[in-house]
């Protein structure tokens, strides 16, 4: 139970944190200033919630070091003197022992790419934090009541973008129906119970996910009619983030955004 | 959760002493803001000289919140009090409900428009979001949104049709 929980903070904290991190490489290169400092906005929304997030699992993994130590084994990780915290978390963990959804790690691509991603994940983290609001952990529905408010004008915002590339030009549209083949194929996944998922669903704590599945796709299919778009027709779903098996773009990504704490350990600036 | 209150009296006065010295410390994104204007400050627990102050902060990802309890605990430290310590508490989440009238009207009065008393647009439906704020020049009602995400997270971007003033909307959360 207490590894179960320690894994499902990890892996809320890690997609909060990546799709943070992959959204914040846009501050600068906004296709125009509004629109820079709302994608960097919701960029520092989703950092923050991944720092409450990972403040949690850094509680449960030192109050439940036998149980939580043998599931990491980086040396950079293992090495760490004393308590843990949610520095050593996110920038000590190897690709293999993130959580995240393989969604969250998709490059950012054009801006229809970044949209779309951002919708598909805004709408799954409205529901998700929307049932943890009724979790028996104290804790997780705290920070899902806190978060919720921050959420939904992410789902307000990245909907009606879908909306304006999907319903605009003929060139907006041909990048959004891009966009969505590139995309979908990791959408399954969020539906897709990991034994943790299951194991804390059970009791109360973890969202059970089976039971948003269809609130996400007629929100999606609702969106997608005033867009132009088209749900595309069943078919092969990528999976394994949740389980530590990720994209090649994950390692990038962390290569870049841990390389500070790896190469100078313990600097502070 | 009750609002402090500076006039209080049911308050003792060793802690009203210490409420009265975190209204000193203020919002380093919004400097006219005190901690307290804010309503972040959830309970203050005394003991001697050490002094316990419980925090919400106001949005996950505010980055001023780590200079607060920095400055918190140096406003303490500085008047004699130790050890001081903060602690953080998310839920019930902070709303814009829990700030002071006097910090609306100071915010106002700094030129950026306060919160709403209530959020006026709360549905989830696209393109439906303009709410009406009133410009913090010259008070007119006909304003138009420029940008959901503003200067900082907790705030919209808003111009008066007016005046013709670009302004800062605090938005209701
Ligand atoms: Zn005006």
């Amino acid at each position: 139970m207490n590894s179960s929980l320690f894994l499902y903070t990890l892996h809320l904290a890690d997609n909060a944190l990546i799709t943070g991190h992959r959204n914040s490489e846009w501050t600068g290169h906004g296709p125009v200033l509004e629109q820079d400092i709302a994608i960097s906005n919701i960029a520092l929304d989703l950092i923050g919630q991944a720092r409450n997030l990972y403040q949690y699992s850094a509680r449960i993994f030192n109050d439940n070091i036998s149980d939580c130590k043998r599931l990491i084994s980086s040396p950079a990780f293992l090495a760490v003197i004393g308590d843990i915290d949610e520095d050593d978390l996110a920038y000590l963990r190897d690709t293999n022992e993130y959580y995240n959804l393989l969604l969250a790690e998709q490059t950012n691509g054009d801006w229809a790419k970044t949209i779309l991603r951002q919708f598909f994940f805004s709408v799954y983290q409205q529901l998700l934090y929307g049932n943890l609001l009724k979790s028996k952990d104290a804790h997780l529905s705290a920070i899902a009541e806190k978060a919720l408010k921050e959420v939904n004008y992410h789902v307000r915002w990245s909907g009606e973008w879908v909306i304006r590339l999907g319903d605009g030009t003929a060139e907006s549209n041909r990048r959004m129906v891009e966009a969505l083949d590139n995309l979908w194929m990791y959408s399954g996944e969020l539906f897709l119970s990991s034994p943790y998922e299951n194991e804390l669903a059970t009791e109360g704590i973890a969202a059970d996910l089976e039971t948003l599945k269809d609130t996400w796709l007629n929100k999606i299919q609702e969106t997608f009619d005033k867009a132009n778009l088209q749900i595309p027709p069943p078919g092969w779903m990528q999976q394994g983030g949740k389980t530590g098996k990720h994209t090649e773009h994950l390692g990038f990504l962390l290569a870049e955004m841990q390389f500070l704490q790896r190469a100078y350990p313990n600097s502070e600036w | 959760m009750v609002n402090y209150n500076l006039n209080n009296t049911n308050i003792p006065d060793e802690e009203a002493k210490v409420w009265q010295l975190l209204d000193e410390v203020s919002d380093p994104e919004v400097p006219i803001l005190s901690v307290i204007d804010l309503g972040i400050v959830r309970e203050i627990n005394i003991q001697d000289k050490a002094v316990e102050v419980v925090i919400t902060p106001t949005y996950s990802g505010c980055p001023a919140m780590d200079v607060i309890t920095m400055q918190i605990k140096m406003q303490l430290l500085g008047h004699g009090y130790g050890p001081v310590t903060t602690r953080t508490i998310l839920s019930p989440a902070w709303t814009t409900e829990w700030m002071t009238q006097a910090g609306k009207d100071k915010l106002k009065a700094y030129g950026i428009a306060p919160p709403n008393p209530k959020q006026q647009v709360c549905t989830p439906e696209y393109f439906q979001r303009e709410e009406s704020v009133q410009c913090p020049h010259c008070h007119s009602y006909h304003t138009t949104m420029i940008s959901e995400f503003g200067s900082t997270a907790c705030k919209s971007l808003y111009r008066c049709l007016d005046c013709q003033e670009p302004f800062d909307y605090f938005k209701c959360h």
